[in-house]
């Protein structure tokens, strides 16, 4: 019997929904990590008992944790450097420390500020390797470890394209998005607020902006205007890697070469403003977006919590707002909190600000509320497990 | 061989699973802020980098040092620590700052 796991961060500790495959009846774990934001929690598609977790605090800093046991325990993976005498890891786990000079980039005042390490937004494990995994970092860097989170080392020649003119968006400078290629191992898009989309074909050695097509509204520091996007989330279907979707900060946006070119497919929705996108797991075509206001107002438009569908690849859109609060409401669904099972019925999630899970089991047709009293939810990922 | 009471902040404690809200930590003299601080890093390797900063060894902005209720937090790492905290009186204080957050 298939059964799927839901992992959800939130401003204050991660929790673990679990479902059979009917996804009717949830149970819902305590919370993991108490008191800490938890940006991200992401499973390995190669042992999906081994998840990894960025617990984060402005307090105390980075911590990575990772389970070997589907989120039951939790440990900071330092283990591989031994232990102490007192039984206590002696990795490095949490060390996140750029590569080299750590360089300077564009910082609201117009001025050059040097890279300082905040948090990890985002964890992408291999496609192929338990024990390697990717994490994008506010200031905007990509690190990996090969060692299962022992240690992490940055790739730094990402920094070096045109970093000096990336700059923080109002959330801050982070690399957000990372996508890997399951057809070719040496090449990832990653995508960074607010400065675009880059892509290596090389295993991160070299990138280059992928940013072609983008609308702008105003000029943008780099003159090229190949920089200074801010990009708020692409996504792919693993089948079809040349086709890429993006949120960006305004409009959706559609490649059909790797990124090379991009054209916006915004076409019906009620505001093209929105952080997160996905999507179906067996239809490529099929792509989900949840429409916020503005950029002033981050709430969805008409106080109507609706999840916008295009079986078409974008420019046509459908509501779906079956078992979603069609007034009232005034939540936003973040970057990362969006996710899809590959049960044969597809299955969608997000989760909220106002700290609800919802799922739609049959592809966004029909909505339930998992659980609607968590912490602010900042993450949703799932895994289907056989 | 001084053994020295520190007082460890709740999410700290929860990440290293300790119980109570102290730890001790056995310290080589000179006793000063920084060789307590390295005393607790090298027992509980977990708390390098929540403290201070993994490269910088700068505090961390929004934790405190206190030493018999007084603010130590920028006195220089190798300010020699007082008696009462060499010989058990007081604990060397680690406190979450007392400030904002959501």
């Amino acid at each position: 019997m298939s059964s799927v796991r839901v992992l959800v961060g939130t401003k204050k500790g991660a929790f673990i929904l679990t479902a059979d495959g009917a996804r009717k009846n949830w149970k819902v774990s305590e919370p993991h990590f108490v008191g800490w934001e938890v940006y991200h929690v992401k499973g390995s598609p190669v042992e999906p008992n081994r998840i990894f977790a960025s617990q984060t605090s402005g307090w105390f800093g980075q911590i990575i944790q990772r389970s070997d046991d589907g989120g039951k325990t939790w440990n900071p993976p330092g283990g591989g450097g031994g232990t102490n005498e007192m039984g206590f890891p002696m990795g490095e786990s949490n060390k996140f420390v750029y590569e080299g000079e750590v360089g300077k980039h564009l910082f609201y005042d117009g001025t050059q500020h040097p890279w300082e390490f905040k948090r990890v937004w985002h964890l992408e494990p291999s496609l192929t390797n338990p024990d390697e995994c990717y994490a994008g970092v506010e200031d905007a860097a990509l690190f990996k470890t090969t060692d299962g989170g022992h240690t992490w080392n940055e790739l730094p020649a990402l920094r070096h394209t045109k970093g000096e003119l990336w700059q923080p968006g109002a959330g801050g400078m982070g690399l957000h998005t990372i996508l890997l290629d399951k057809t070719n191992p040496n090449r990832i898009w990653v995508a960074i607020s607010a400065a675009g989309v880059f892509r290596t074909e090389d295993g991160g050695k070299s990138w280059k902006p992928a940013t072609k097509g983008l609308n702008m509204q105003y000029e943008l520091p780099d003159k090229s205007n190949e920089v200074g996007h801010c990009v708020h989330r692409i996504a792919m279907h693993p089948s079809r890697p040349n086709v890429l979707f993006m949120q960006k900060h305004w409009d959706v946006n559609r490649s059909d070469n790797a990124g090379d070119n991009w054209t916006e497919v915004s076409g019906n929705l009620p505001s093209d403003f929105g952080f997160p996108i996905d999507v179906h797991a067996h239809e490529p075509n099929t792509i989900y977006v949840v429409p916020i206001k503005s950029d002033s107002e981050h709430y969805p438009p008409d106080a109507k919590l609706r999840v916008y569908r295009s079986k078409t690849g974008g420019n046509e859109w459908e509501a779906l707002t079956k078992g979603l609060p069609q007034e009232h409401c005034y939540v936003n669904v973040l970057r990362d909190a969006m996710a899809v099972d590959s049960l044969d019925q597809c299955g969608i999630y997000f989760g909220t600000t106002g700290g609800q899970v919802y799922c739609s089991p049959d592809g966004g047709d029909n909505w339930q509320c998992l659980v609607h009293d968590l912490p602010g939810v900042l993450s949703v990922e799932v895994q289907t497990l056989k | 061989m001084s053994l020295i009471r520190v007082e460890i902040p709740f999410h700290l404690r929860t990440l290293t699973k300790i119980e109570g809200r102290e730890v001790t930590v056995e310290v080589t003299p000179p006793v000063t802020i920084g060789s307590v601080l390295d005393a607790v890093e090298a027992k509980y390797p977990v708390l390098r980098g929540t403290i201070r900063d993994h490269v910088s060894l700068k505090r961390r902005p929004f934790l405190r040092f206190y030493v018999c209720e007084e603010d130590w937090s920028n006195l220089p790492a190798d300010t020699p620590l007082p008696e009462a905290i060499l010989t058990g009186q007081e604990p060397f204080a680690i406190i979450g700052a007392i400030a904002g957050g959501w």
